[in-house]
């Protein structure tokens, strides 16, 4: 895009065009995910619980509301406490949005489309996540409110030990399919439903359950929102924030949910590679045509987004089903139960793909050989499988 | 005007914030504030690192320094803290002590990266930027892929001079400080209980 734009305008100005034009499409998935999924927050929670919420205003289907908390938030004074550590307190908002809005940098969207190509996709999504905490905790600790100070404490226990297994789950398919790169993992996965990582093994099935618990708890979302608990702590670590700060908070939470959706698709359910391969069997792959191609990626990215809006939609279905954990049932759950299973998993899913390597008879090929293709006459073979020539030259 | 090198901007920029953090966790005297600049400055060092290509490296910095142990350092204030805020003075012999180690530590840097030849030629042609995570992983398994045709030491596999012992040793070593953590922690409560 840059060099396009450098046609026409300075070199400097086309790639700072380019990167303003990436920046703003990514933030958008923050923004515009976080109004509708506020909106589908208030439908399920109202469904659920049988409840009828605002029914004020208009729009088909109430759609106006969000935009109308919108305009409340952007107007509404910013409020600071006067005891307030007032430079922590204007910044931490800022922190968790900027933490969550980097995870979804490294997120790929379909097959190529994403902003930063790392090849350590997954361990930088985590790395990243982990970091949205920072924000809350300073919330809670510069208010100099009680409240928010037992809220940020909460979190802060909650979401250190949450990453254990949270870790351990994540490496399970990492070992399957033999790499970190998410694009790679989400390809490895095409063709249909049994492709998926879900369906690998028992292991691996068990594991995503695992993922899913651990997910819910480190994004904060109930049964685990110990750091809002609003029936005990009156709302936690955002108790003296207004305005559009409060919101910073709000974006952040929804965009980290879809986040951690957008990983549990990618390594378990074949991110953009649907159920049914539409895209191979109509043909729509770069092989044929580049727009027909163009048109498959479409697809899939469309694909990918209903998945892990399927993410979201479920953890609101837990929100509001399940009632709020005591702390140390939190802890408990954690120490006790999913490391544990998230351990005996990882062995499982080891020996598994040690003994069973193509699976139950569905793939002939394994996971990490498929997708990686022989290396053409006179191109330098990929690092990693020099090595893998060593070790076998070294077995015999 | 069009030919900014973005690699050197950004190396600049990056350098930049940590080094002014850095001397600002060292300045401000509020605990809390000097983790949270001590953040922005290990954060800009990661930034160091994805920009040289290392991304393992990098998140690597961000999940244990940023997302791990500087987490665990507010959450020991918050539960130690007594007052709401809490300052720390530093004395006039800590300030003397500090300079003199680091002083030191800088003697010795300065002279080691100027030393470095490739450094000193004004090149400022980009380097190939390649990912890192593949070697290191089997280097900490055993195969050095960067140095398969180097001569290694003798009654050694070629290619096989890895970072398995020196990993070994680690993790054995961080076993026995959580052993000696739990044991201190025990006996503590047990003299609590009598």
């Amino acid at each position: 895009m840059a060099d396009y734009f450098s046609q026409y305008l300075w070199t400097w100005l086309a790639y700072l065009l380019a990167a303003i034009i990436h920046c703003a499409l990514l933030i958008q998935v923050g923004a515009l995910g976080a109004l509708v999924f506020i909106w589908a927050e208030r439908k399920v929670s109202g469904r659920i619980q049988d409840r009828l919420g605002p029914t004020r205003v208009g729009g088909k289907f109430g759609w106006l509301q969000s935009l109308a908390d919108g305009v409340k938030l952007l107007t509404k004074e910013d409020l600071m406490p006067e005891g307030a550590d007032g430079f922590l307190f204007r910044i931490a908002p800022y922190i968790s949005f900027c933490a969550s809005f980097a995870a979804l940098m490294a997120l790929p969207f379909s097959d190529g489309w994403v902003a930063v190509d790392l090849n350590v996709g997954v361990f930088f999504i985590l790395a990243v996540l982990g970091l949205e905490v920072f924000g809350v905790i300073l919330a809670g600790y510069s208010s100099a409110s009680k409240w928010s100070l037992f809220g940020a404490m909460r979190e802060a226990a909650q979401v250190v030990s949450y990453e254990v297994p949270l870790g351990m789950c994540v490496v399970v398919p990492v070992l399957i399919t033999g790499s970190m790169d998410l694009v790679d993992i989400g390809q490895m996965q095409q063709g249909w439903f049994w492709n998926w990582l879900l369906f690998h093994d028992p292991f691996t099935f068990i594991t995503f359950w695992v993922y899913f618990t651990c997910a819910l708890a480190s994004v904060n979302r109930a049964p685990f929102d110990l750091a809002e608990a609003e029936s005990e702590l009156v709302a936690g670590f955002h108790t003296e924030y207004s305005g559009i700060r409060w919101s910073y908070f709000f974006m952040a939470e929804y965009s980290s949910m879809f986040a951690v959706s957008g990983l549990a698709a990618i390594l378990f359910f074949g991110g953009w590679n649907g159920p049914i391969p539409i895209t191979s069997i109509f043909g729509l792959t770069h092989e044929n045509h580049a727009v027909l191609g163009y048109i498959g990626n479409f697809l899939g990215m469309l694909n990918f987004i209903g998945k892990c809006t399927l993410g979201v939609l479920f953890m609101m279905w837990v929100r509001w089903t399940l009632p709020r954990l005591r702390i140390d049932q939190v802890m408990k759950l954690c120490l006790k139960y999913c490391v544990p299973i998230a351990a005996v998993m990882f062995l499982g899913a080891t020996v598994w793909t040690f003994l069973l390597p193509g699976g139950v008879g569905l793939r002939s090929v394994p996971y990490g050989m498929r997708y990686k293709t022989a290396p053409s006459a006179g191109e330098k073979p990929p690092i990693d499988a020099v090595a893998v020539e060593t070790v076998a030259v070294k077995g015999e | 005007m069009d030919a900014i090198n973005w690699h050197s901007f950004f190396f600049l920029l990056f350098a930049l914030v940590a080094c002014v953090f850095a001397v600002a966790v060292v300045a401000s005297s509020n605990i809390v504030r000097m983790a949270f600049h001590l953040i922005v400055s290990l954060g800009a060092t990661a930034g160091l690192f994805f920009l040289a290509g290392a991304d393992f490296v990098g998140a690597m910095q961000l999940m244990i320094y940023v997302g791990g142990t500087l987490v665990l350092l507010v959450f020991g204030v918050m539960l130690t803290a007594q007052g709401p805020f809490i300052n720390m003075k530093t004395g006039g012999g800590d300030w003397i002590l500090a300079f003199l180690v680091s002083g030191c530590l800088l003697a010795l840097l300065i002279p080691a990266a100027f030393s470095v030849e490739a450094w000193r030629e004004g090149d400022t042609r980009s380097a190939a930027v390649e990912p890192t995570a593949t070697p290191i992983g089997m280097g900490l398994l055993g195969v050095r892929v960067d140095k398969l045709d180097a001569d290694t030491p003798h009654g050694m596999e070629r290619g096989m001079s890895s970072y398995l012992l020196p990993f070994e040793i680690v993790s054995v070593h961080l076993l026995v400080v959580l052993v000696g953590a739990a044991y201190l922690a025990r006996t503590k409560r047990r003299r609590v209980e009598t």
